[in-house]
């Protein structure tokens, strides 16, 4: 049974005459690992420094395990946050540094001792006990930043963009860490970043924030594959926008033109009508690329080909100029499985892969973001 | 060699900074070294044999006393800069930064006017006529002017008006340098204003204080036309013996190693300002 650890609600803040955050509401589940994801300026790090208390909403209230934290100072909330930069103490050791929180509870010496010791051999770092921040790579500050802030067994981790500073491969391993300390210590992960790919990794929900607003509250899977509006179907992963028009609706399926193709398919949640626009959004791994005399399929030709080891992703411009992203994994009976630039093709979709939203209105930009 | 003739710009301005520090920094400083230990002479100021009586001079009770009557004046003006300079340094960082270039300007307006010129101002307005005491006494708040000008309370305020921006520039300096995410972390990790002062903001500062407690302590001992117009005759600094020996009782030796002993101060402070910064972590002391 899932419990409710912290909840904001109606949440607001202002910042002069800008609202960063507007009247918002968020469950966030005991030991969950939860993702707020947008662009910068979306109020993802607002949100976090509301929950730890370096910033007072303007509105809302905060209840942590049900009581009112709104306007408790960081110093008496029982959650702990991982700095973006770190935010170690400079003039300490490791060990002090991490035996900082629980100097502050006024822990006796021998607990100290015992907890920082086993903090510092969670993140491998316990031989570097005696050094200071500066002597310590970035990977390894990040992981006594970490220590630091579990050691005093706090109910929520608040995490802001926490490897954000640390390059691709070290990302990739403390992603992995980090998946694995929250499961080891079961402590409610609230994580910061505006790396979609990061974000469906290790998430095991995600919010989507557009300008202090949620846009779409789910699993990885469920922000994926079932985008609730362009924006996250954008924000997240590559996305083909193609813009359709109804031409027939049935109980249990419609009918659309896609650059004068005809398909037939299933009925989407939003209401329809006839002769409506709508966006049939397809990932580059839904496109399929055909021969050029295939029987269907939208005639184009190959601009651009990325050979990605496992994957060939290629670039194709369909006749009137739309750009359209495929991505197709290596066929092992294929061994020359390839395209050559300006190579004529032809380009379809599995059936059913296919993900319709209504148009939105100033919904020029499509064509743009797809290579973004 | 070859780097040298690649690197033409650099050298020449490397060997234009080290010809500086030569010619002008480390020549007088070694004739000064080289007078102080030469003999008294009524003629030509300085004579040989080599000797260490001026040094020893410096040890009579008279002197000694001169030196750390001296000192302690410096050491209270040292403090009241530090209790007024360490808040005014950190309220500075904290500001809008179109206040703060304002506040700057004006902290660095007064160096426009000579300090002699100023020290003479506030003659003015602690004199026995003076402006302070004609408006205590226009209030009715006293019925006769207080004694302020030539007493210890007026060089130290002369000393603290001089010399306060020194103090609150390299604090500024290391409050600006202060990561504001290091207070919200001592926050999130359950320590209140006062802990939070005491193990980061203090520690994080010294350098600061340090840097600013050079820059007050050992000029405050020197500036010896504040005693000479402030203090009168009475409250002496170290700055006033050198001086008197150069120019009264012409005995260049005595006065050069009373200066001598002001350096070793300054290389003392310097050095413990050095171990403070390695604390940090800092490779090169930034001041």
């Amino acid at each position: 049974m899932k419990q409710t650890l912290l909840s904001l609600r109606g949440v607001s803040k202002v910042f002069g005459d800008r609202t960063v955050l507007d009247a918002l509401d968020l469950d966030i589940d005991d030991g969950e690992f939860i993702t707020l994801l947008g662009p910068s300026g979306c109020g993802k790090t607002t949100l976090l420094r509301l929950m730890a208390g370096f910033e007072q909403a303007d509105g809302g209230q905060i209840l942590l395990a049900g009581k009112d934290i709104s306007h408790a100072p960081p110093e008496h909330r029982p959650l702990n946050t991982v700095f973006q930069h770190y935010a170690l103490f400079p003039h300490m050791t490791v060990f002090d540094n991490v035996a900082y929180g629980l100097k502050m509870e006024k822990r006796p010496q021998q607990e100290i001792r015992e907890r920082v010791e086993e903090a510092l051999a969670m993140v491998q770092l316990g031989d570097y006990a005696r050094r200071k921040p500066h002597q310590l790579s970035g990977g390894q500050q990040q992981r006594v930043a970490i220590a630091r802030a579990v050691v005093k067994r706090p109910r929520l981790l608040l995490l802001d963009e926490p490897l954000s500073a640390l390059d691709f491969k070290l990302r990739r391993t403390m992603q992995v860490e980090l998946k694995r300390l929250q499961r080891e210590l079961g402590i409610t992960f609230v994580f910061v970043t505006h790396d979609q790919e990061e974000a469906l990794s290790m998430s095991d929900r995600v919010v989507v924030l557009k300008e202090g607003v949620i846009q779409q509250l789910g699993t990885p899977r469920e922000i994926y594959e079932r985008p609730a509006n362009l924006f996250t179907a954008r924000f997240v992963g590559e996305t083909n926008l193609f813009p359709g028009r109804l031409e027939r609706v049935t109980d249990t399926s419609i009918t659309v033109d896609v650059f004068g193709v005809h398909r037939t398919l299933r009925k989407p949640d939003f209401p329809v009508l006839e002769g409506q626009d709508v966006n049939v959004l397809l990932r580059p791994e839904d496109i399929r690329v055909l021969e050029p005399d295939a029987d269907h399929g939208l005639p184009g030709k190959v601009v651009e080909r990325n050979y990605k080891g496992s994957t060939l992703d290629s670039v194709i411009h369909l006749n009137d100029g739309t750009e359209v992203l495929a991505s197709e994994f290596f066929d092992e009976d294929d061994p020359t499985f390839d395209y050559r630039l300006g190579e004529p093709v032809r380009v379809s979709w599995v059936d059913g892969w296919e993900w319709l939203l209504p148009s939105e209105p100033h919904d020029s930009a499509s064509e743009r973001l797809i290579d973004a | 060699m070859h780097r040298v003739l690649q690197q033409p710009f650099k050298t020449a301005v490397l060997l234009l900074v080290w010809g500086w520090l030569l010619l002008l920094v480390l020549t007088p400083n070694l004739l000064v070294v080289g007078a102080s230990l030469m003999t008294r002479d009524a003629g030509s100021f300085l004579a040989l044999p080599l000797n260490l009586d001026s040094y020893r001079r410096l040890l009579d009770p008279l002197y000694l006393e001169v030196f750390l009557h001296s000192l302690y004046m410096a050491g209270v003006t040292t403090v009241f800069c530090l209790l007024i300079g360490y808040p005014f340094a950190w309220a500075l960082s904290r500001i809008g930064k179109q206040r703060q270039t304002l506040l700057i300007f004006l902290l660095i307006v007064p160096f426009w006017t000579n300090s002699l010129v100023r020290t003479y101002a506030l003659k003015l307005l602690l004199a026995t006529n003076g402006l302070i005491n004609n408006a205590l006494m226009g209030l009715g708040l006293i019925d006769e002017p207080l004694q302020l000008l030539y007493t210890e309370g007026a060089v130290i305020i002369g000393l603290v008006y001089l010399l306060l921006p020194f103090m609150i520039l390299p604090l500024y300096s290391v409050f600006e340098d202060l990561r504001r995410e290091l207070l919200m972390a001592s926050h999130d990790l359950g320590a209140g204003k006062l802990a939070t002062f005491m193990h980061v903001i203090v520690p994080l500062t010294l350098p600061g204080v340090l840097a600013g407690v050079m820059l007050v302590l050992l000029p405050a001992m020197g500036l010896f036309f504040v005693a000479d117009i402030l203090g009168g005759s009475r409250n002496l600094l170290v700055g006033n013996v050198i001086k008197n020996q150069f120019l009264d009782a012409r005995d260049w030796p005595f006065g050069a190693a009373a200066s001598i002993l002001l350096t070793v101060a300054m290389a003392v402070l310097l050095f413990a300002h050095r171990l403070s910064r390695r604390r940090l972590g800092d490779e090169e002391p930034a001041t």
